[in-house]
């Protein structure tokens, strides 16, 4: 079995997200990690490949020298097998389709029969990429999967819904399932396989090498501007006894929060 | 503050920092305090060391290391202090110094035997070199090792003292004398605990390093088979000044890294604390005395780095580090000693890491080699003196 994973690499969840001084672009300061999400992906991905065998690659789109260092510690160090990479100038300003268009033809490539992504990531929140892959390759989706098992050709995953309601549905591969929290929990590097990490193969592919033209991946949205939430007014610290502190709160819950 | 690192380092290295840190402030830092009031730590800490891979970084992987480098052992020295007890870290890092020997001298079956559990976290491993009459000069060791009369194994005979982890080792590397002349007639041996004639004589009370426990050992003609010699006869004394490059760079990481974490300490306190109506940060002269800190700790931690860094290279380096242990050592002297001051009273009680890691910072001049004793080396074979 080929087993893929899609992956992206963003801004960690407290880094800092801020539009650029023209609002036509944002900015992040702090640490770039691997989402959250997909984390459970590559987690649920390895705990597949250990118990049916097969090889595991992630997928993902960005530039190599923005994101291989991230995949190499976080997804090859935690036992998947390679990395693509698809770059191309043609996709620095993609949407949601244009990503998935290329993620698609990268995973067609490669002859995979189950994909696992992150239910979204954790910088833009558009959460529509997954889907768009599946429809583009025509496969089963499942998603926010907190339970999942192969069998042969087959496979069941349980459904988080609203409500704390599980559905449990069975289908055939190939399939993309989207990871929620609850799925598994990432298990930690070891050092020997951040070692072997550094040895893994990488392969950087660009839209022609997949065979999609810079048009196949030209946003049909484009965004005009990105803007800052209003300012948060600053903290009070209320001063004085217990019993002044306590009366002073309860009259600023009630008249200023009005949330008494 | 890892910035003058990052020459040497890779993502590896990057990632491996993190596991070390998370384990670090999650499985170390809650119970600091109570384990070094305790004296001791638990003996559990050395399995989850070595299941969270931060126990034996650098060792070979069909061992059960990490199969890292150099760096990584830094690193591992570097975070595991964030734990904020110096005590758990040569606690767990006494392995560094007593398994070398079984690794260099001895045959698979020994390391087989004696390395594996060790890495595992299933046993504790410590290293006798130090006796009551003899430190520094190691040529002087009396402890003796006799043939034995029933076969070809041993009687060792003698005492040893300031052992780290010695009190509840499951095997001692112990060296002995089995010639008379004083380089070349030292062997290294591997006593266990348990084998008759060996006991704990004392456990030693400490002005630092509480949650490490240190002993005095003493050998009463205690039998061991030849299968437990490492190496052969006199091969002991070279094994160990090899032995001592290893030691004494973590040493001066450690005093890097113990100067480095109270000058964090120290400048968190001066944001925060105010006197006079201000917070500290906006006095001129605790201002001064915190970029003098950053000053002290920089030269540490470029001087460290760029050692470790032919160490890796394999390339002969025993006056430079030296020279890197015993500017380390002076650095979190005056560094540590700074942070409790900037700390006022609350730097005096024991509530606190920096007065913690002042105190800890003193065994950096004495352990490994003395400070003149570093001098005496920079001397030979730095300046040709
Ligand atoms: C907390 C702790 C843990 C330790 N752990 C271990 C361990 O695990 N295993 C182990 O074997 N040992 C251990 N030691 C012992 C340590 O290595 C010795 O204390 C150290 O080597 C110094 O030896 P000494 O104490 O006998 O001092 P001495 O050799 O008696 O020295 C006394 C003083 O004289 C100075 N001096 C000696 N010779 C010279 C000279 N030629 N020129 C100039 N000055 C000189 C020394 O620098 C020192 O200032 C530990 C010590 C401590 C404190």
């Amino acid at each position: 079995m080929k087993i893929g994973i899609c992956a992206k690499v963003t801004a960690d969840t407290d880094a800092r997200l801020s539009p650029s001084a023209d609002g036509g672009s944002f900015e992040f300061s702090g640490k770039s990690v691997v989402g959250p999400y997909d984390m459970f992906a590559v987690e649920e991905a390895v705990q597949t490949k250990e118990k049916h065998g097969g090889d595991t690659v992630v997928f993902t789109v960005g530039a190599e020298s923005d994101v291989l260092s991230q995949l190499r510690g976080s997804v090859l160090a935690l036992g998947v097998d390679k990395a693509v990479i698809v770059e191309d100038p043609a996709l620095a300003n993609a949407d949601a389709l244009g990503v998935a268009r290329a993620l698609a033809k990268a995973i067609e490539a490669e002859g995979v029969d189950l994909v696992f992504c992150g239910k979204q990531a954790i910088d833009d929140d558009n959460v529509q990429v997954p889907a768009m892959i599946a429809g583009l390759l025509g496969w089963a989706q499942v998603s926010r999967v907190t339970a999942f098992a192969v069998d042969g050709t087959s496979f069941t995953a349980t459904r988080a819904m609203d409500g704390g309601i599980k559905q449990v549905v069975s289908g055939n591969l190939p399939v993309l399932i989207t990871a929620e929290r609850g799925l598994n929990t990432p298990r930690y590097a070891k050092l020997p396989a951040i070692m072997k990490a550094k040895k893994k193969p990488t392969e950087r592919r660009d839209l022609a090498a997949l065979g999609l033209s810079a048009e196949a991946v030209a946003p049909k949205v484009s965004t005009s501007a990105y803007g800052s939430p209003p300012e948060r007014p600053s903290g009070k610290i209320i001063e004085g006894d217990t019993d002044t502190v306590v009366a002073e709160l309860v009259r600023l819950l009630r008249e200023e929060a009005k949330v008494l | 503050m890892s910035s003058f690192l990052d020459p040497y380092l890779d993502d590896s290295h990057r990632v491996f920092r993190e596991l070390c840190r998370r384990f670090a402030e999650e499985q170390l830092a809650p119970h600091a305090e109570a384990w070094e009031e305790a004296g001791s730590f638990p003996r559990e800490l050395y399995a989850q060391a070595a299941d969270a891979g931060v126990l034996a970084p650098t060792w070979p992987e069909a061992l059960g290391g990490g199969g890292g480098d150099t760096f990584h052992g830094v690193i591992a020295g570097e975070e595991l202090l964030r734990g904020e007890s110096t005590g758990v870290v040569v606690g767990l890092g006494s392995l560094q110094i007593a398994l070398p020997p079984i690794l260099h001298l001895g045959t698979p079956e020994q390391h087989r035997r004696f390395i594996v559990p060790v890495l595992a976290g299933e046993q504790i491993a410590a290293l006798a070199i130090t006796e009551p009459g003899t430190g520094s000069d190691v040529a002087a060791v009396r402890t003796r090792a006799e043939p034995d009369g029933d076969g070809d194994g041993y009687r060792i005979t003698g005492s040893k003292t300031f052992i780290t982890s010695g009190v509840r080792a499951d095997l001692v590397v112990v060296l002995a004398r089995t010639g008379d002349d004083p380089h070349g007639g030292l062997t290294f041996f591997v006593v266990e605990r348990g084998m008759a004639g060996f006991e704990v004589s004392r456990a030693l009370r400490k002005t630092g390093w509480w949650a490490s426990d240190t002993a005095e050992l003493h050998f009463d003609g205690v039998q061991v088979p030849a299968s437990h010699r490492l190496g052969d006869e006199g091969s002991g004394f070279s094994a160990l000044m090899r032995n001592f490059e290893g030691e004494r760079l973590m040493l001066a990481i450690n005093g890097t890294a113990l100067a480095a974490l109270s000058l964090e300490h120290a400048l968190a306190y001066a944001h925060q604390r105010e006197a006079f109506g201000r917070p500290l940060k906006k006095l001129q002269v605790i201002r001064h005395k915190l970029a003098e800190m950053q000053t002290q700790v920089a030269s540490a931690q470029t001087l460290t780095y760029a050692v470790a860094d032919r160490m890796r290279r394999g390339e002969p380096c025993i006056s430079e580090v030296a020279l890197a242990k015993n500017h380390a050592s002076l650095v979190a002297r005056d560094v540590c000693w700074e942070a409790v001051q900037i700390f006022g009273g609350m730097g005096y009680m024991r509530e606190t890491v920096v007065e913690r890691f002042a105190r800890d910072a003193r065994l950096l001049p004495i352990g490994g080699g003395t400070q003149e004793i570093m001098n005496e080396i920079i001397c030979r074979f730095g300046l040709g003196l």
